[in-house]
């Protein structure tokens, strides 16, 4: 039995707006275990994002507890790194200036830093880009240099809130399959947030279903299908079928 | 490759295309000079332009064109640095602390909307005739104008940004100086294009109302003398400084901007 490397307990979360207060996360518990790939999958806007902020400590949560790694999370710190939707990498720094953003505050030499960097632009495929901006890449590549920069960092978690969600169809294939190399050869605990069931079993070891808001979960699958996966695997499409259906219709 | 030798030919064709925007513009002007009543009250563009080069080796009044450009100049550059460098400071510092803002914010806010050709008066008295006043006036106009885009620029940094670099194991401090500064770069670059306009404005007037020479008092001795060649002159010179003084400064933004959509 390993370790949970996340551990959400009745976790809950509520907006206080002008209009009162709107909750958005009621009564979570979740465990992610070390290397769990994690896809949380739900409706639009039913507050999936606020999970992972909350997670990640970016916000405080309103109740309930959440710990990474053993520690509780109250305040963003470098032991998780996220991958955001919108590209958030600095326009300012090149490819190589962000990916060694994360070591570079934390003190990290730069004979150390540089080779860490280097070895995960590498695993990106971004090889030969290092001093490029972000303005000058494309949208999949920016949101490669987004990965990177989240695994230089050597976080205990990563976060990634639909990070291919901008992404063009081809593309978004590309990058899950890319996404799927680049954790079997580096595992890590991964929670990926997703509104797209095919990318949830196509990368899933298992796929909490989440209602719409306050979202809570509704249901969970453990995905045993072998990898890399097929699209038009019956198993795959039977899975998909049955996912559809528990997922709340929301507009 | 291509794309780099059409850009060059772009710039060429730019180039062309402002040549005979001004070839036909002193046409026009030369034209109706020489064929209608305006003439009375108007140098052509040849006067106007023998006068400005001749007035490169003849002085008017104690200095030659050259001369009177690089005190006006010297009046601007003094005011002009004072100016952003404080207003550098104080904007980047109200849009940071909350306790800054609250304290100099509303000051600042009163000041702004006054022009600074209004303090001339106040700003002889308080320093006299000489460049000291002039010195005020300028660093007045670029103040106010930097002030309000370093404010702007530390206020419009994404949030995402300092949670993206947050979450990535940034301290405050490093925020500070990895993400708000290098972000508003661009706004504060957009404030020192406008200032150093204003500031070449405002040293004209201020050389008009008192001073013995530069550009504005040119134009000024032009009037008393009944000269419009000496009055265009002036304007002519004012007109080809500040369009250096533009180019300039755009291509030190280029320079430094070359990640942001400003400074392609």
């Amino acid at each position: 039995m390993t370790e949970n490397m996340i551990n959400c307990t009745n976790m809950e979360k509520t907006f206080e707006t002008s209009r009162g207060p709107v909750p958005v996360i009621s009564d979570v518990t979740l465990q992610v275990q070390e290397n769990e790939f994690l896809v949380l999958f739900g409706p639009g806007q039913c507050g999936k994002s606020t999970m992972i902020n909350c997670m990640s400590g970016l916000e405080p949560v309103t109740g309930g507890s959440v710990e990474v790694n053993g520690k509780r999370v109250s305040a963003p710190g470098a032991d998780r790194g996220v991958v955001y939707q919108k590209i958030t990498l600095f326009p300012w720094l090149t490819v190589m200036g962000n990916v060694e953003y994360g070591p570079k505050v934390r003190g990290i030499s730069k004979k150390e830093r540089r080779e860490r960097a280097q070895h995960y632009i590498d695993l990106v495929g971004l090889n030969g880009f290092e001093q490029s901006y972000p303005n000058q890449l494309s949208g999949g590549m920016q949101q490669r240099v987004g990965i990177a920069r989240a695994y230089c960092n050597e976080p205990a978690v990563l976060f990634m809130d639909e990070p291919f969600g901008h992404l063009d169809a081809q593309t978004r294939y590309l990058m899950q399959e890319d996404l799927m190399k680049i954790w079997e050869k580096e595992k890590r605990t991964i929670v990926f947030v997703t509104n797209n069931i095919e990318e949830a079993i196509y990368l899933a070891d298992r796929i909490v279903v989440m209602t719409n808001c306050p979202t809570h979960i509704k249901k969970e699958y453990r995905i045993r299908l072998p990898r890399p996966r097929d699209y038009v695997d019956p198993k795959f499409l039977q899975l998909r079928e049955e996912i559809s259906a528990v997922v709340d219709k929301a507009l | 490759m291509l794309n780099r030798f059409h850009r060059k030919a772009k710039g060429y064709e730019k180039i062309f295309c402002a040549a005979i925007s001004i070839f036909l513009f002193l046409c026009i002007w030369q034209a109706v000079v020489s064929f209608t009543k305006v003439g009375l009250v108007l140098t052509g563009p040849v006067q106007t332009l023998s006068a400005l080069f001749r007035s490169i080796v003849q002085p008017i009044g104690t200095h030659t064109i050259e001369g009177h450009i690089l005190w006006s100049l010297s009046r601007v550059l003094v005011g002009f640095l004072l100016g952003s460098t404080v207003g550098i400071i104080l904007g980047i510092l109200m849009g940071w602390f909350r306790v800054v803002e609250a304290i100099f914010r509303p000051l600042y806010e009163i000041i702004r909307p006054i022009p600074p050709i209004a303090w001339i008066p106040l700003s002889i008295l308080w320093f006299g005739l000489g460049e000291p006043s002039k010195y005020f006036l300028i660093f007045i106009s670029a103040f106010c104008i930097v002030t309000t885009n370093a404010y702007a620029g530390v206020k419009a940094v994404d949030p995402e940004l300092m949670g993206a670099a947050r979450m990535l194991g940034a301290n405050n401090r490093q925020v500070f100086s990895t993400v708000v500064l290098p972000s508003c770069v661009p706004h504060i670059f957009a404030g020192l294009q406008i200032a150093v306009g204003a500031s070449w404005g405002c040293v004209v007037a201020a050389e008009m109302i008192r001073a013995s020479e530069g550009v504005g008092w040119v134009i000024v001795k032009g009037q008393e003398g009944n000269s419009t060649v000496q009055i265009l002159v002036g304007i002519v010179a004012i007109g080809i400084v500040g369009f250096v003084l533009a180019v300039i400064m755009r291509a030190v933004e280029a320079r430094l901007c070359k990640w942001s959509v400003r400074g392609k």
